[in-house]
């Protein structure tokens, strides 16, 4: 049906018939009674699973049930950045499957996500940094990932209204990974809810679990705001949340909740091409569309479910802003706001089975959730329809803790607010 | 976020270090792998009332366990970390 796919024909036909034939883009059904899964989150990650078990799996008796609306957490909290610049062996091949999902991805589920691959600057601004950055770049090319070491007139020809004699951050340079960039993320969640709910995919909103039934060490279903929903399998996709909800059925994990938070400038012409991130602190920088800068830091570093923060860290992402780009302070902020996530003991995800049966966990996303999500539903879909990992999130178990075998980046250890 | 240290009085938060949950327990040394690996790694992580430490980094070096609740950031109390351990009120380590 022409009105049902997006196109330029759709587009067309409805500037001649006023804008008025559009239709809702999902149904708003009632739960039904029992479901093959149950995925608890709908977020991102929890949407983007629910299409990959459609399409790739043929498993379409799925429910997503979500306490607000869809799209109501942290998959429109973040800063809109994907990349897969990552250097360890358990991280880089999942987050560069995660980049070529998203290259393909509004081809996939036929909606204009506004994938912008205007590539991510990492700057350096010290010789053991150029260092590190070129181990890291290298350790990409390795992988089969792009990255590129630019010097600093390289950098320079890119942006030049950056402070490059900066007395104590001086910018030396940067890695580039010319794939990376930037999506619209409401789009992302409701592009995959509209693609999943044309599967049959049931989007269960306002309907907030409020208990997990576990019958003979095996999880039977969800209790909800909207009655007890039965289910052979449920996974849960509530990063932010995920100590709570796996709570419920008795498990404690690996993660404390902590707030992060994310701030857009008033809109001015286009300043900032590309994702740029400061190397001396903790600052990242976009334009968006509407011409805000997008930009960014470090987590509070206290435990908090509050989507919201405090000065200490508006104060310290504006002087890593400065640092960067001193005209910077010339603009007014316009909006402000936080993001609860879950911090992992490594800084890195989750997605396995749990020790309770029919319980699947996704769940540590850090604060790069956002650039993982088709891989994350992709991987997601990958245990909850064969009960095996994908081989790309084979490392990112749930034991890998009690083992030893964690994946840590920045190697500072069980110290979730140091991730 | 204001926390009133005992020693120095109301001071802003960014004076101070977080360190977590201040009521795990150090395993004994010959404890099982198990719980050590619950010790280093899981937490209750509640979203509600929690015990946590702080570290006056900023100010007198005070190792300081807080009442706060993680929903709302409200303080409820802050005791000297020493005073607690000699309470007996766990394992502040």
């Amino acid at each position: 049906m022409w009105a049902d796919r997006y196109s330029i024909v759709s587009v067309l036909a409805q500037a001649l018939r006023g804008q008025q034939g559009w239709k809702p883009v999902w149904r708003e059904p009632e739960p039904k009674a029992e479901y093959d899964v149950v995925i608890v989150g709908g977020g991102g990650h929890g949407l983007a699973t629910a299409w990959y078990l459609a399409s790739q799996h043929g498993i379409t008796n799925v429910a997503v049930v979500e306490k607000g609306y869809l799209g109501s957490g942290n998959v429109g909290r973040n800063t809109t950045i994907v990349r897969s610049n990552y250097l360890l062996p358990g991280n880089i091949p999942f987050y560069e499957h995660s980049l070529k999902l998203w290259e393909g991805l509004e081809q996939d589920i036929n909606y204009n996500a506004m994938v912008s691959q205007r590539g991510v600057l990492n700057l350096f601004h010290s010789d053991g940094q150029r260092d590190a950055y070129a181990r890291r770049g290298n350790a990409m090319r390795l992988h089969g990932v792009d990255a590129e070491l630019l010097d600093q007139a390289a950098v320079r020809r890119m942006y030049p209204h950056f402070d490059y004699d900066n007395a104590r951050f001086p910018i030396q340079g940067g890695l580039l990974q010319p794939r990376g960039g930037t999506v619209r993320h409401d789009a992302v969640a409701w592009g995959y809810a509209r693609a999943a709910d044309r599967r049959g995919v049931d989007m269960i909103q306002n309907c907030e679990v409020t208990g997990i039934r576990v019958e003979a060490g095996r999880a039977v279903g969800v209790e909800t705001g909207r009655g007890f929903i039965r289910a052979k399998k449920i996974g849960l996709a509530c990063a932010g949340n995920s100590s709570r909800v796996a709570a419920m059925a008795g498990l404690r994990l690996p993660i404390e909740s902590h707030v992060l938070q994310a701030f857009v400038s008033e809109g001015i012409k286009p300043l900032v091409d590309g994702v740029v991130t400061f190397g001396a602190g903790h600052f990242y920088v976009s334009q968006s569309d509407k011409g805000g800068l997008v930009f960014g830091g470090d987590i509070d570093g206290y435990n908090s479910y509050a989507q919201r923060g405090n000065l200490p860290v508006v104060e310290d992402v504006a002087e890593g802003g400065m640092a960067l780009m001193p005209g910077l302070g010339r603009l007014r902020l316009l909006r402000q706001w936080g993001g609860v996530m879950d911090m992992s003991m490594d800084g890195s995800p989750i997605i396995d089975r749990t020790p309770v049966e029919g319980l699947y966990l996704n769940a540590g996303w850090c604060y790069g959730g956002f650039k993982a999500t088709p891989a994350s539903g992709w991987c997601f879909a990958h245990l909850l329809a064969r009960d095996e990992p994908h081989e790309v999130a084979r490392a990112l178990r749930l034991d890998r803790f009690a083992s030893g075998h964690v994946i840590d980046e920045k190697g500072v250890g069980a110290q979730p607010n140091l991730h | 976020m204001r926390i009133n240290c005992p020693h120095c009085g109301v001071r802003g938060a960014e004076e101070f270090a977080y360190h977590g949950d201040a009521t795990l327990r150090r395993p004994a040394a010959d404890a099982a792998p198990e719980a050590w690996a619950d010790y280093v790694y899981l937490r209750d992580n509640p979203a509600g009332r929690q015990r946590e430490l702080w570290y006056h980094a900023a100010g007198c070096h005070a190792w300081l366990v807080m009442e706060r609740d993680t929903r709302t950031h409200e303080i409820f109390s802050v005791t000297p970390a020493r005073d607690v351990a000699l309470a007996g009120g766990g394992d502040v380590a």
